[in-house]
Order: C-alpha cells, then structure tokens, then sequence
C-alpha cells in the first residue's frame, strides 16, 4: 500500500465525517447552545461571587467570563469527543462499524483517522463560539486565535482516545449514557475549568489533587494558555502523555485479536 | 495499478494448497467464555461458487463471518482467502473480500454516491477509477438513476442492492453476505438473488450466502449445514438431499438438525 492509498482513505473518513456533520445540524446548534449557556448565564451569575486573581497566563485581573472561556472550550472537545465515541457504539450496533473494519488498512489507522476527523469538526465549533464569545468582551489577542490550533488539536485527540476507548469497553448504547455521566461531569467539575486550582486547593487538599492529575485539567491549561500566545510545557507533557496511554488503550481495545471486541459474544446468527 | 485488490494480489506468498479456493476455512473453532460458537468448522469455496450456509439463529453463521472479516481473531484453525491467512497477512486478505452485513451499513442522511465514495475510499481507490466504478456497479444493480437521492429515500430492497454494488467496488474475489433478505419482500428478495447468482456465473465470484430461510436454497448451489458451531453436512444441495434419505433441501436440514439434536442429549 502506497501512502496516496492512506492519503485517499484518510480524505475519504474526513469527508465522510464532515458531511455527516453538515446533515446534522442539530447537533451542531447543541453542541454550541452549551458552552453559550454557561457563559452567558452560569458566568455572569458568579461573575460577583467569584474573583480571579491574576494567575499566568492573564496580565491584569479578568472577568470570570474570560476565565472559564478556556473551560467552555474544552467543554466543546470533551463533549465531541465523547458524542463521536458515542457514535461509535451506535454505529457498532448499526453495521457502519463493520464497513470501516473490514478495511485493509491497519486498525490504528482507521481510528485514528476517524478520531481527527471528530477534532476538526470539534474545532469547527469552537470557532464559532469564540466568534459568539468575542461579542461578549472576551476577546483574547488576534494571534491567540492561532496560537490556540495545536492545543486544540492535541487536546481534542487526547479527549477523543478517551472516548474512543470506553466505546471499545462499552457493549451497548444504554450503558454509554451511564458512562458520560460518570465521565463527562466529574472530568469538568473536578478540573480547572471553573476555578482556579489554587482556590480549590484551600477547600480541599485531596480535590486539589484530584483536579491536578485529572486529564482535562491539562487540557483546558493548554488551550488556556495558548489562547493567550503562551506556551504551556507542564500542561503539554501531561496532555501527550494522556494521549499516548489513552490511544494505546483505545488500539488495544479495538485489536483483533487481544482485544475486548474478541472476548464478547458477537450477535447470534 | 488499476485496482485495490489488484495492487495486494501482487504481493501474493508463495502458492499454498489451499491458493485455488476463494476461501478455505479449515478446522476453526472459536469460543466466548464457554460457549462454543464454532467447533472445528472446515469448508472451502472455488471460484464461481454460490455456496449457501444454512442454519438457524444461533448457529455460528455471524461468528464465522466475523472472523473472516477479521472483527476478531480465530484462536484455532486457518481461515485462507485465495490462499492468505486471515489473521497473517489482513491487509491482503480482506482486499479480496467483498462483505455485505446483516445491518445497514449506509448512511441514511447522505446521497448513494456520497457513502460509495466513503466504501471506495476505505479501500484507497483514486477519483476517476471510484467515479466509473460506482457508476458501473450501479448500472448493473439498475440503481444508476437513484445515484444523487438520499438512502433514506430508498426502499430496503434498494438498499441491499446498492450495499452489494459497494462491497464489489474494488473487485474482490470472495462476496460475503450475511442473511442479506432479511426484512425483505418476496420480490425484493427473489430479485437479489438472482442478482447474486448472475454475479457468481458472469464474474467468476465465490460466494458464501449465509440464511436461515431454506427457500433461498437452489438446485445447483452448493450447501453447507452449520448447526450449533458444528458443520453437519456440505456440498451440492441434491447431493446433501439424497445423502440425508429426504426429498427436499427442508427435509433433509429437518433430519440433520433433528439428529443432531438426538445425539446431543444421548452424550
């Protein structure tokens, strides 16, 4: 196999997922209507209650708008993630997944490819809720807006193999709403999304800790801090980490023949 | 290089005995936890083969064609297409193999030709070759005209035809289809059929048809028996009829399946 063989089967699952995207535009208006509720909302209802000193990567004092922004973001690349894992056990259960399997191409490359496709439309969205945002005075420096790709990138993998590999472990639809909600919620709240961790920490030692190993922690500091131009190299380590373990995991999981799909009972027929 | 399956063939091993068949299977059992999905299943299928495996729900059909595919691992046993091992030498293997699902596999929300190009894609094919492609297997599943409509706009029967025109895209040599008629009307289900049949006869196919419905059984088909796990009998349908002692296809599974039950709660 010639790399414009891997070039045309990645094209094809990008493509593939972003018409997808189009023809659901429902999930498009949710996944913005979301982060567009808490900050116009939930922030501006704390905005009294909570102050943010000045902690790095911000020069003077912000807003708390502006300081969950980065938590709403990553709010957007943990949900897709999780929705296009979702998607995953949907379209195991609906016969697509066999389409994508039976592919000549390695497996990891299948995933992977279906993993940055759930990225850029993830990062799609994100765009255009900084676009919303901007009208609402938060509005990081131009270059921000650039600076900001490559954590978006990473974090959206790392979210995604996350995603990725509870839908290899996962058997059925009904068991993954459980999972998002013992996932997806204790990963934001337990994060620096929506406070600093320096005040969580003089509530309690143990959350702290919590939220300092906590995945999305680092992921909401990357993109925190690349929003703002800055560089982030404890947050980027943690991130790669996570990612590498969590796609290994997720590879592992969707392997053929040491994986957790083998040790199932497939449908009887 | 012209076409997917063409470029892997090239890079076919040396010839193994096995190499003339479209699939040999040989000796493979597959277990999940206890249960005994297959117990040393072996059969093989020539070109231009329309082998159909009965059996009823249950029986091991949709095990067997998962590892075939390769959705997971035999543990024992070989499983060759055109004499390369499954779980050896994958890429090469499933390039041969044209699969069509018991589930949807399509898109509802996208247009036939958007989810061909996806299924095209999936087996690297470049632009112009997907285009003409698509179009002639359209053509011949008489689904052309249909090309820019949504799959939610077709019919199940339409469905099934245009899954069929995608998984022969990128000319394999072995078609798989697992209980395609299901849900299917009569006409619909006779017409896919023949469809297959014609497939098998123009193009030199080998096909393994898997259903538990015994009139899809023909004359001149080649039958493979497969209850619980177990291969009861294979080779041509008259000739599993006339070696059970039974005077139809439906009688002679009757008697096999029945024995089989029998001699189970004997041991």
């Amino acid at each position: 196999m010639s790399p414009s063989h891997y070039l045309r089967c990645f094209a094809g699952i990008q493509i593939r997922e972003g018409l997808r995207f189009v023809n659901q535009r429902g999930r498009f208006v949710a996944a913005l209507v979301r982060p567009l509720v808490w900050l116009f909302i939930f922030a501006a209802g704390f905005r009294g209650v909570l102050g943010v000193s000045i902690i790095p990567p911000y020069q003077t004092y912000v807003l708390y708008e502006v300081y969950i922004t980065p938590g709403l973001i990553g709010m957007i690349l943990l949900f897709s993630g999780m929705q296009s894992s979702l998607s995953m056990v949907y379209d195991r259960e609906m016969g697509s997944m066999r389409t994508l399997m039976v592919s000549p191409f390695p497996r990891w490359f299948l995933l992977g490819s279906k993993l940055l496709a759930a990225v850029f439309v993830a990062m799609l969205q994100v765009y255009v809720f900084l676009a919303i945002a901007w009208f609402w005075r938060i509005q990081p420096p131009a270059h921000g807006y650039l600076t900001v790709i490559p954590a978006l990138i990473l974090s959206g993998l790392m979210l995604g193999s996350i995603g990725l590999l509870i839908s290899s472990v996962v058997k059925q639809l009904e068991n993954f709403a459980g999972v998002m909600n013992f996932v997806i919620f204790p990963m934001f709240f337990a994060s620096s999304a929506l406070y600093p961790l320096w005040r969580v920490r003089e509530s309690s030692v143990l959350l702290y800790q919590i939220c300092a190993v906590n995945p999305f922690t680092h992921a909401v500091e990357l993109v925190r801090f690349a929003l703002y131009g800055q560089f982030n190299p404890t947050a980027l380590l943690w991130v790669l980490a996570y990612l590498v373990v969590f796609l290994a995991l997720a590879i592992y999981g969707y392997d053929p023949s040491r994986g957790l799909l083998a040790r199932r009972a497939a449908v009887p027929g | 290089m012209a076409v997917a399956a063409d470029h892997w063939m090239e890079a076919r091993g040396p010839s193994a005995p096995d190499e003339a068949h479209c699939l040999a299977v040989r000796e493979v059992s597959h277990s999940f936890g206890k249960r005994k999905a297959l117990d040393s299943v072996s059969f093989s299928i020539a070109p231009s083969d329309f082998t159909v495996l009965l059996g009823q729900n249950g029986a091991g059909k949709t095990t067997l064609f998962s590892l075939i595919t390769r959705l997971y691992d035999n543990r024992s046993g070989s499983i060759r297409v055109l004499g390369m091992e499954v779980r050896k030498r994958p890429s090469a293997a499933l390039a041969l193999i044209g699969a069509v699902f018991q589930q949807r596999t399509l898109d509802l929300d996208l247009t036939v030709r958007q989810n061909l190009r996806y299924h095209a894609a999936l087996h690297g094919m470049a632009g112009h070759e997907t285009r003409a492609r698509i179009e002639a297997e359209l053509r011949r599943v008489g689904m052309l005209e249909r090309i820019d409509d949504r799959v939610r706009s077709l019919s199940g029967g339409q469905m099934r035809r245009v899954e069929i025109a995608g998984a022969l895209l990128h000319r394999p040599k072995l078609l798989l289809l697992d209980e395609p008629t299901v849900g299917l009307d009569i006409g619909s289900r006779q017409a896919i059929l023949e469809h297959v049949h014609e497939l098998c006869r123009e193009q030199g196919l080998g096909v393994l048809w898997a259903t538990h419905l015994i009139d899809e059984v023909g004359p001149q088909d080649r039958v493979i028996v497969l209850h619980q796990g177990r291969v009861l009998a294979e080779g041509a349908s008259e000739e599993v009829v006339r070696t059970a002692g039974a005077s139809s296809i439906r009688e002679a599974f009757t008697r096999l399946t029945g024995a089989a039950a029998s001699e189970r709660s004997r041991s």
